[in-house]
């Protein structure tokens, strides 16, 4: 398959950072290495993914011996570089690399992808981006070989959208921290392999009278941390989803994340990366809705004729194919941009901003997807032995996670240089 | 140890596979093309035989300029060199050519550093002859080893576990020998991102069919032993009996499986 050129004529008018690009032309291509990683993820969902899902998804089981496996391939690595057990860097991979996983696992299945994203967006990108040497050694090699997975703990039972309003707190009591709180929603915090989980707690106040906050790392089996029992989900019922809360939970004060008073910026930080991560997600549920809708409007005759050979349906599909490639250009478009701030080369504004636009759009485009889908296969189509109605219910949590729709377009309009 | 493992480029089995009407042979331009799954085995195979020891692993393909691609992931696994015979005199190529060819193919990587093992797949998934290796390990003057299930090399022999229907075989050759594995033997990995890296970086040798002495008069369709003259698709699947069950559905169905010899 030659390598996917996309032309995009970008107008990045309204970067809020100083360095703006205006009306200035992009082109960004997938290189030949993801072209082969995307072979390589496709084949290896197709054949140890979709045999499976169905069962696992109405058992609502977790397949942890999955995960080992795919730490063979080497995806929790692509954004790790190599002294760290990953592949990142010059010549190697890249968030790009992880944008493409990610989307070839959740055309098979939502959950697994999201298993993915999770594990490096929020698990192992904390580690790495803030931890120091020690951190990074004690957590990461497990992390990046796929022998054990960490979670981020932002949402609050009491909130999510509004995140600085966290009510969990950490105070420093000699050299341990002592946390009270609870955590709601979140994903690999409660895997027979998870090994940590990064917290956001209250740790102070700042000057203006807002919460101070700081990101901790809370080992797996610390004594008064509970994992509670897992959510009964609408959807994505193979991915791991736990309350979390802590009564006098101690951990060193070594255990702090970056830099006090910083586990706001860093979380923010931290989000944008793993909105175009559910960005590639997206794309690779309304690809998989595409091909199989389109198939099934080849082949379902009624009166006599194809159903797809009725304009109600093949316009829809006509939509749904529109909405897949600008869903892929939005996604790689804010891939590439990620890749680039990381070279140097563009602003953490511009990054934000895409993503901010890139998650919006796919999300909605993918529930979408999944409605027209769901449709054309009509009665079938609401019955669990047709993947689509696993993506029909998997579909909607992708606009609610790391940030509503409503959230999105709040980030949007500031980019835009609206009053917040 | 020095192995070589004949691998072919196949249309994907899941793919609708057709003929090319010009020639009635396997239409291979409009279909995506594959590594055979049955010689990914022997790949792994190989794989695992100098891991366990040392040596090295050479994917040997006759195949057009997209039969690349069965090398490309071969290295990927983890094989160390690859050699790709593309000539268009070839197409069209029986089984009988196409064993000439690799066996000269075999005798070229040999010149320098002698082959110790040949490994093959018990069968491709397009043409599913299963004659190629047994033809090889004659013109190379090996002995053939078939359908192993099982394979242990050690020092100057190969054993392999040989299943059948009514007993299971061992049998030893001494190497050099040829062995062709069956979808029993190992569990084929995955290639990983840091194979795809490597993989880059390995050496793929082109030869030609005057590279290995080969005449263009020998392969190809025009020397084809058999031709396929005509092909017709298979008939859709008809809809089927469909038995209603008034209280003797249980005798309805035993009549059928009995006419028809099932049971
Ligand atoms: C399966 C699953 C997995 C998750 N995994 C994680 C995880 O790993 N880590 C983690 O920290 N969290 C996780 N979450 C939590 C998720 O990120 C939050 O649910 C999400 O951010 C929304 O927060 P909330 O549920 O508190 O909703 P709320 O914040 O209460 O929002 C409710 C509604 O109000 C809207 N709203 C709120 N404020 C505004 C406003 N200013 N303007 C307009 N509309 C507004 C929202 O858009 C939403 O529609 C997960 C959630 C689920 C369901």
């Amino acid at each position: 398959m030659p390598p996917i050129v996309l032309y995009l004529y970008v107008n990045v008018k309204y970067a809020p950072q100083a360095q703006r690009h205006e009306f200035e032309d992009t082109m960004f291509e997938l290189s030949q290495d993801h072209e082969d990683l995307r072979a390589l993820v496709r084949d290896f969902a197709e054949r140890e993914v979709a045999p499976n899902i169905a069962k696992w998804d109405a058992a609502a089981y977790f397949p942890t011996d999955l995960v080992p496996k795919m730490g063979d391939l080497g995806l929790f690595g692509l954004v790790v570089p190599e002294e760290l057990g990953g592949t990142a860097g010059e010549g190697g991979s890249d968030f790009t690399s992880l944008c493409v996983a990610i989307e070839e696992l959740g055309r098979v299945d939502q959950s697994i992808g999201i298993t993915l994203s999770a594990g490096v967006g929020l698990g192992i990108n904390p580690i790495l981006t803030y931890g120091n040497d020690e951190q990074k050694q004690r957590f990461l090699p497990d992390l990046v070989a796929g022998r054990a997975l960490a979670g981020f703990g932002l949402t609050e039972p009491d909130g999510g959208s509004d995140a600085a309003a966290s009510r969990t707190r950490a105070t420093l009591e000699g050299d341990e921290w002592v946390i009270n709180g609870s955590k709601a929603f979140i994903t690999n915090s409660g895997t027979e392999i998870t090994s940590v989980v990064t917290v956001t707690a209250r740790t102070g106040t700042n000057a203006d009278g807002s919460p101070q906050l700081s990101a901790i790392l809370i080992p797996a089996g610390t004594p008064g941390l509970t994992v509670e029992p897992a959510y009964h989900k609408l959807g994505w019922h193979v991915s791991d989803t736990h309350g979390l809360s802590f009564d006098n939970c101690r951990v060193p004060a070594a255990n702090l994340l970056g830099e006090p008073g910083q586990g706001f910026k860093q979380f923010l930080k931290t989000l944008d990366d793993g909105r175009i991560a559910i960005s590639a997600l997206a794309l690779g549920c309304a690809r998989a809705c595409l091909e199989l809708a389109t198939d099934h409007a080849k082949t379902r005759v009624a009166f006599g004729r194809p159903i797809g050979a009725n304009q109600g349906v093949s316009f829809q599909l006509a939509d749904v194919e529109v909405m897949v490639e600008a869903s892929r250009a939005l996604t790689y478009k804010a891939a590439w941009l990620k890749d680039e701030h990381q070279a140097g080369r563009r602003s953490v504004g511009e990054v934000k901003q895409a993503a901010a636009v890139a998650k919006l759009y796919s999300t909605e485009a993918a529930v979408a997807a999944t409605r027209i889908a769901t449709q054309v296969f009509g009665g079938n189509g609401f019955m669990e032995e047709y993947p689509v109605a696993r993506f029909y219910r998997d579909a909607k949590i992708l606009e609610i996670g790391e940030g509503t729709s409503e959230i999105q377009r709040m980030v949007i309009a500031r980019g835009l240089g609206l009053p917040a | 140890m020095n192995i070589v493992v004949c691998v072919k480029y196949v249309p994907d089995a899941q793919a609708e596979r057709t003929f090319d009407s010009s020639d009635n042979t396997t239409d291979r331009a409009n279909v995506d093309g594959l590594l055979s799954e049955l010689d990914e085995y022997a790949v792994e195979e190989a794989l695992q035989i100098v891991e366990a020891g040392e040596g090295e692993v050479t994917v040997l393909t006759v195949g057009p300029a997209s039969a690349a691609d069965a090398i490309k992931k071969s290295l990927q696994m983890g094989a160390h060199r690859g050699v790709h015979v593309d000539d268009d005199a070839i197409h069209g190529s029986d089984a009988i050519a196409t064993s000439l060819v690799l066996a000269e193919a075999i005798k070229k990587i040999g010149a320098d550093n002698p082959v110790d093992l040949v490994v093959t797949g018990m069968a491709s998934t397009d043409g599913a002859m299963g004659v190629v290796p047994t033809m090889l390990a004659e013109r190379l003057g090996l002995p053939a080893v078939t359908l192993a299930s099982e394979l242990e090399v050690d020092g100057g022999s190969a054993t392999i576990r040989r299943d059948g229907d009514t007993s299971t075989q061992s049998i030893t050759a001494t190497l050099p020998a040829l062995v062709s594995v069956t979808d029993q033997i190992n569990e084929p990995r995955y290639p990983s991102f840091k194979g795809i890296m490597a993989a880059k970086k390995k050496p793929v040798e082109h030869w030609s069919l005057a590279d290995l002495g080969v005449d263009a008069s020998q392969v190809g369709l025009d020397a084809a032993w058999t031709r396929v003259e005509t092909f017709t698709a298979r008939p859709p699947r008809s809809q089927g009996e469909i038995v209603n069950d008034e209280g003797d559905g249980g005798q309805k169905l035993a009549a059928f499986l009995g006419e028809h010899k099932f049971v």
